[in-house]
């Protein structure tokens, strides 16, 4: 077929017609890949937010798996072992030919051993919160604030050690026990143990009492210490319970330090002086050996502890919720 | 003059509480609109509307309309992102992000993919020369904004919104946390931006409103008022609550 | 009626309470001072080259904790990488992203139960979950230590997010950009100080950390490289210093690591407290 030949005029009107298609089809491609362009952006958007959703949710992932694992594994001793006969047995022989898994031992040393170290700790520890947060001076203040920092960051199996090796030997020589490992013991180093917790949450609490309450009381006449103790110390008293709480949480749950000064015998605590096991130190202390039902039964001991940990948690919340408003 | 937003009909609740009741206005292009009023009467939330700052806020519930350019800003398929990108802020108090000038104002334009180096140097070079704080700041670019002076931190501001391109200005109360110099300054640099950009302000100033605005808009309790001229509106105000407000008998 | 001094009873009580007051203040003092005097004393002279050079050998009956040294040091770098991006990316999710108060009240509350659940627990929800699948290795040892120290990352992290001021946010959303833009380049940045106090206080609970890691890490004293040491068993310091003490009655070497404990829980607390004192400062410019 023969080209049909363009008068210049009209190649002049094709080109600018060719321009004015070509510059179109230029700006819908450009609003094309710009309006993908945004897809894509709230695409992405959402998926990160969904990855952040993920991980704020391991913690809860965690405590959950923690649960779950705790339950599976120690339900089945308690099964096997009864309900009763667990918790309420008074006698732990495991590796006996008749093998036995009361645990009622433990439960009462935690328990004696938690309750001595708040009748100790916590008295001393109060009054120093009120000193250091009423009464100190600034450079006081900071200066046993770090050295209770310091109390704090120690790591438990040092406790243990300076237990072993100074506290024991000096109860047996005091007292004139036969062995200085005992619940005696413990109760102490968990008195020390718990002492930072206590002091640093009450003086928390005692620093946020608003100063308008103290001068109230100033002002009607009573003294300084009057004062702190009769107005400031009410006034905090929630938090001062969370932190009494959070020392119940600390102590019970303690294992290596408890481990090395408190006897790690299965006895009944009938006596201060007598070598004891802990629920902490029941589970830590036979699980490297253990095996079959011996084993499953350490996990159900891990499981009790958990539920006391469990119940002192929720109290703690309840206080310092409290505290909160 | 076209308009460049028309809103009909907006009411806005924070949960129970009603902050604007069925505003209807329309905002002249290239101009300065002034935003008048005693506090708490609703202005800078009505500002905020405008470029959907006040998604930021939870239970925040609006209705009616707001049109940009012909566009509901509501609408499903607008993307915030590039509303609030033709529709800038320059907000009460200086907040330079802590980083250098330049990357101050580089901000932006990298929010919205350019990569080029010479590019930015570019839009960085003409933006601050745009809020006339280039010649203060061109030999300490890579220095920390936040060692900058308040004045200048706004004017800074001020050049980050315009590094973007918009259409839109809107300021809440830009010369509020400013000293007097700093202040004028502000609105010279205004004056001259309506040359290119639309600029609504909020100001607690009346005099301020007079000496820069085009036109001005009174709100009270939630209401818009009165809209007009800013020379009608100050010289022969049509309501009587805006005779008195104007002639200082409250607020 | 002025110069009429207290009643006896209301003096009784300012003498008491002051007493008792100087009395426990005492005693707090003096057991601080004595544990670090004391642990220093009698575990200085035991610190010797030859000591944290070396590692045990029943041949030559000598002990080292080199290798123990070097156990702590691969945990801790474990455990940091691990539980760093969870512990922000919670922290963010908490400040920045989640609008609904239920999620973030389930969310905290599983954080402080988490940081009430006693190491020993720990140990033993380990075990179950990362030893028996992996064996007994230093690598399941940083894995439990990850959930343990995730709170508290979390915690110091979320802390410092809400010291970024909101203006910083209002002024890049004003600008346009995304909400993962503007946590990147505005908020994220701001969040420093809080992952570095986190990071410091984590390594001091690692350090200090036993219960957790006896059934999880296991207490092997062999030298090896970094990643053929997370694969295999090893005791940290502070595993290391229970089983010497306890087990062996090797005290002298107890107490040396107990010297070396206490001296870097000191510096922790010192870093912490520089860190926090010197972005305070940073931050009221």
């Amino acid at each position: 077929m023969k080209k049909r030949e363009y008068s210049p005029y009209e190649e002049n009107a094709k080109a600018f017609h060719d321009e004015l298609l070509e510059s179109e089809i230029e700006a819908v491609n450009l609003a094309r890949k710009k309006a993908s362009k945004r897809e894509w952006a709230k695409y992405t958007e959402k998926i990160i937010h969904i990855i952040f959703l993920l991980l704020g949710l391991i913690t809860v992932g965690c405590v959950l798996l923690i649960t779950v694992y705790l339950v599976i594994s120690g339900i089945p001793a308690i099964r096997e072992i009864g309900l009763v006969d667990f918790l309420f047995g008074k006698e732990w022989a495991s590796t006996a030919f008749e093998p036995k898994y009361g645990i009622l031992p433990f439960i009462l040393t935690s328990i004696y051993g938690t309750a001595g170290a708040i009748v100790i700790g916590v008295p001393v520890g109060f009054l120093t919160a009120v000193y250091l947060s009423k009464l100190a001076s600034k450079k006081v203040k900071s200066v046993m604030q770090s050295a209770v920092s310091l109390l704090a960051g120690i790591p438990s199996v040092v406790y243990g050690l300076v237990g072993m090796l100074v506290l024991v030997p000096g109860i047996r020589k005091i007292f004139d026990v036969p062995d200085g490992a005992s619940l005696f013991a413990a109760i102490i180093v968990l008195a020390i143990m718990i002492l930072p917790s206590i002091i640093k949450m009450t003086i928390t609490a005692l620093d946020a009492v608003p100063r308008e309450y103290e001068d109230a009381s100033l002002a009607l006449g009573a003294t300084p210490i009057e004062t702190y103790f009769k107005v400031s110390v009410p006034a905090a008293k929630s938090g001062i319970a969370a932190s009494v709480v959070l020392g119940v949480g600390r102590a019970i749950g303690e294992a290596m330090a408890v481990m090395m000064v408190a006897g790690n015998v299965p006895n009944m605590p009938d006596s201060l002086f007598q070598s004891v096991r802990f629920l902490t130190t029941a589970v830590s202390s036979e699980m490297a050996y253990s095996s079959g039902l011996q084993r499953q039964a350490l996990f159900s001991i891990a499981l009790v502890l958990f539920l006391f940990i469990m119940l002192i948690n929720a109290t703690l919340n309840f206080f310092l919720k409290r505290e909160k408003e | 003059m076209s308009n460049i937003i028309t809103v009909k009909d907006m009411c806005l609740w924070y949960g129970e509480h009603q902050a604007l009741k069925n505003v209807n206005i329309e905002i002249p292009e290239k101009s300065i609109t002034a935003f008048i009023g005693p506090s708490g009467c609703g202005k800078s939330t009505f500002l905020k509307t405008l470029n959907r700052m006040n998604d930021l806020i939870p239970g925040v519930k609006i209705t009616g309309d707001i049109c940009y350019e012909g566009t509901d800003i509501f609408a499903k398929d607008v993307d915030v992102n590039n509303l609030r990108k033709e529709i800038g802020m320059v907000f009460q108090k200086p907040n330079p992000f802590p980083m250098s000038i330049y990357d101050n104002i580089a901000y932006g334009p990298r929010t919205h993919g350019i990569t080029n180096k010479m590019q930015l140097d570019d839009i960085v070079e003409r933006a601050l020369r745009d809020a006339a704080i280039w010649d203060e700041v061109k030999d300490r670019l890579k220095k920390n904004a936040l060692g900058m002076s308040g004045g200048q931190q706004q004017r800074l501001c001020i050049a980050r919104a315009l590094a973007v391109q918009p259409k839109i200005l809107l300021m809440d109360e830009p010369t509020s946390a400013l000293d007097p110099i700093s202040t004028s300054r502000i609105e010279e640099l205004v004056t001259e931006l309506k040359e290119k950009y639309t600029i609504v302000m909020v100001t607690h100033n009346m005099q301020q409103a007079v000496r820069v605005s085009d036109y001005t808009a009174f709100f009270l309790l939630g209401e818009l008022v009165e809209f007009s001229k800013t020379d009608d509106i100050f010289s022969q105000p049509q309501d009587k609550r805006t005779e008195d407000y104007i002639t200082g008998r409250f607020g | 009626m002025l110069n009429q001094s207290l009643s006896k009873k209301r003096k009784s009580f300012e003498v008491l309470m002051k007493a008792l007051m100087a009395v426990s203040v005492g005693l707090t003092a003096a057991l601080v001072l004595f544990l670090l005097v004391y642990v220093l004393m009698r575990g200085i002279p035991n610190i010797t080259w030859e000591l944290l050079s070396s590692k045990p050998s029943y041949l030559t009956e000598r002990i080292g904790i080199l290798p123990d040294i070097l156990n702590t040091v691969y945990i801790v770098l474990a455990t940091l990488l691990l539980v760093l991006p969870l512990g922000v990316g919670a922290a963010i999710y908490l400040t920045e992203y989640a609008s609904n108060k239920k999620v973030v009240g389930i969310i905290e509350y599983a954080a402080e139960t988490l940081s009430g659940i006693p190491s020993i627990i720990y140990g033993l929800v380990g075990m179950l979950l990362f030893s028996n699948s992996m064996g007994t290795c230093l690598m399941a040892g940083a894995l439990t230590l990850v959930i343990m120290n995730l709170p508290t990352i979390m915690r110091t992290t979320q802390e410092s997010l809400k010291t970024v001021p909101q203006s910083y946010r209002e002024g890049a959303f004003g600008l346009g950009a995304g909400k993962w833009r503007v946590v990147r380049t505005v908020v994220l940045p701001g969040c420093v100080d809080g992952v570095i106090t986190g990071c410091i206080l984590s390594v001091g609970r690692i350090l200090g950390e036993s219960a957790a890691l006896l059934f999880t890490a296991g207490f092997a004293h062999a030298v090896n490289g970094l990643i053929d040491g997370l694969a295999a068993p090893g005791a940290t310091l502070t595993v290391a210093l229970y089983v010497y003490a306890k087990e062996q009655g090797e005290f002298g070497v107890a107490f040396a690591i107990a010297a070396i404990l206490m001296v870097l829980t000191v510096l922790i607390n010192f870093a912490a407290s520089l860190v926090q004192k010197y972005f305070a400062k940073r931050r009221s410019l």
